[in-house]
């Protein structure tokens, strides 16, 4: 009889355990890991001091002083079982983008590489309903799954060090909006007036883990029409 | 207004024991990088472990007083400490007059002294910490490290006090301690093995987001790529390349690399102060005795005030005496004695 390897607990040093619900990128084990984070903080397990939803796995920071590991694996894994939904409706953002030209100086070269008009790959784009699996690597920064495959491109072999705020792009099979300026080793698509990062707003992150988002294409003339009331363009879905 | 003016900021930032709660965000939570230094230099100053301090690295650095007298206590990391030409020492509170010049001399051994001062600094938390997140835009009194001509806000001293001093004993030459995982199971067991046999050296392009070591190339038995993962301080990921990247203060809160083992809570300091070119082996231990080490370590932190001692003045120290004005210091305590 074999052991379901799924879920598991994986020690990170004496102050955090990592749980994981598998070691790929999938709607289903992403949503486990987020049903997950809602139960912990339901719960309020003494010791448990942060969580960190990923792709496939919720990072818990603990104090060793508190609660022991042996307890909290214990603990995560009764929870991890109970598959409890949040009862948050999932969000489904739709983002104003200008493509090509300055504001996406890969949008050719994608098309190029595809074999597909540069307006087809813009429509591919348009098309699809992302899900926001994790944020990280910046502040504010969502990594988008649900990509078509059909207009997917291997990152850059060299990034580059400047992108711009808003920068929409993609990155193999992922998509991204840029949260705050610096490095970029994907293909930049695009740009939005939208700012999924600020600093001082409430709230700071505009888009996350379990959140849908669409893109739609603006011309560079509306841009000053969609900027600064991006916030509006939240539409809520009862999951 | 009273602080210290920045003149030269070597490689200086100020920190707490870091921000958290925004992880999930992408924020990195920054903080000290050697938080039993940073405690040591509170305590000294009979405040919290956590009150933010300047942390200097290890590059020469000087600061002046303005606008009154402040109470200074520097921990971490030795080097020269000049109040204004006269030597001070490490571990030890300093009544420091204005327009004194404080430098300190490139470190010794260790990489990060703390520069704490009595109250604190005087800044604003922002999402409960005054530690520096550059990519977030965060930190109090600046977004970003020091530099030239910044003000960091302090508390005038309280001039009634004796000094004070605390006798540490010399961190043990012993090998940084790790809990193998979360992925292991990605190195062949000769790896692991080779990861734990090797004398490594930590590389001159570390800083405080990793410490990168060189030494043998590690081989990853299932490719180098995982589903990025969240990374937590400590965290030793090994690059493509096979070069371990012990992941620190300003480390990204996800990433894609395997990681072989974690350094125990009460070794990151330890090995945060290992300098560049400093060679460090590693030892591996259960998460049990990991346990049990960081609740005996949580004990010696707590510990730490009821180990500081006033300090007598002796004849050697009669020049700074003279010059921290003492005469007028007594009648201002008087005056405090008088509205109690």
């Amino acid at each position: 009889m074999s052991v379901p390897k799924y879920p598991r607990v994986l020690p990170c040093g004496d102050a955090a355990i990592t749980v994981e619900f598998g070691d790929i990128i999938d709607d289903e084990v992403n949503a486990r890991v987020l049903a997950l984070d809602v139960a912990l903080s339901e719960v309020r397990l003494p010791g448990v001091t942060e969580t960190v939803p990923t792709y496939r796995s919720l990072l818990v920071h603990y104090d060793p002083i508190v609660i022991g590991f042996d307890e909290l694996k214990a603990r995560a894994l009764a929870l991890a079982g109970e598959r409890r939904r949040s009862n948050r409706p999932t969000r489904r953002w739709r983002i104003p983008v200008v493509y090509g030209a300055e504001y996406g100086i890969d949008l050719e070269f994608i098309a190029n590489n595809v074999g597909l008009s540069v307006d087809e790959v813009v429509a591919f784009h348009c098309a699809g309903t992302y899900r926001v699996f994790m944020l990280g690597f910046m502040p504010g920064f969502a990594y988008l799954g649900g990509l078509d495959p059909l207009i997917a491109m291997p990152r850059r072999r060299e990034p580059r060090q400047n992108a711009p705020p808003g920068t929409v792009s993609i990155g193999g099979i992922q998509a991204a909006v840029q949260s705050v300026p610096g490095p970029s080793g994907w293909h930049w698509i695009g740009r939005t007036p939208l700012r999924v990062y600020a600093r001082d707003r409430e709230p700071m992150c505009l888009l996350e883990p379990g959140d849908h988002v669409q893109f739609f294409a603006i011309s560079a003339e509306e841009w000053d029409t969609y900027a600064g009331r991006c916030e509006q363009f939240v539409e809520y879905e009862v999951a | 207004m009273i602080g210290l003016r920045v003149i030269d900021p070597g490689y200086m930032s100020v920190q707490d024991a870091g921000r958290f709660g925004a992880q999930r965000y992408g924020l990195s939570p920054a903080g000290a990088m050697d938080l039993f230094s940073l405690a040591v230099a509170n305590a000294l100053l009979r405040q919290k472990a956590a009150s933010a301090a300047v942390e200097i690295g290890p590059f020469p650095a000087t600061l002046s007083v303005v606008g009154g007298p402040v109470r200074l206590a520097l921990a971490g990391a030795d080097r020269k400490i000049l109040i204004d030409g006269d030597e001070a020492k490490l571990n030890t509170t300093l009544l420091v007059q204005e327009g004194t010049k404080v430098s300190l001399g490139a470190t010794r051994l260790g990489m990060f002294s703390y520069l704490a001062s009595e109250g604190g600094i005087d800044a604003p938390a922002q999402l409960g910490s005054l530690s520096v997140e550059v990519r977030a835009s965060f930190g109090s009194p600046y977004p970003r490290p020091l530099r030239e001509g910044d003000f960091i806000p302090l508390h005038a001293a309280s001039l009634a006090h004796a000094e004070q001093y605390i006798a540490l004993e010399a961190p043990p030459h012993a090998p940084i301690r790790v809990v193998l995982g979360p992925q292991d199971d990605y190195f062949y067991k000769e790896t692991i093995e080779s990861f734990l046999r090797c004398r490594w050296t930590v590389s001159p392009t570390s800083n405080r987001m990793s410490y990168r070591l060189d030494g043998e190339a590690l081989a990853h038995a299932k490719g180098y790529n995982i589903v990025s993962d969240g990374i937590v301080m400590g965290h030793i990921q090994v690059s493509g390349a096979g070069q371990p990247l012990v992941m620190l203060a300003d480390r990204g809160t996800t990433g894609g690399y395997p990681k072989i083992a974690t350094i125990i809570t009460a070794d990151l300091g330890r090995f945060a102060q290992i300098p560049i070119g400093g060679g460090v082996t590693f030892e591996k231990v259960s998460v049990d005795e990991a346990q049990r080490v960081a609740r005996e370590f949580s004990r010696e932190m707590q510990a730490l005030p009821s180990r500081v001692r006033t300090q007598n003045a002796t004849i050697s120290d009669s020049k700074l005496l003279l010059r921290l004005n003492l005469a007028g210091d007594a009648v201002d305590a008087l005056a405090d004695a008088a509205e109690q």
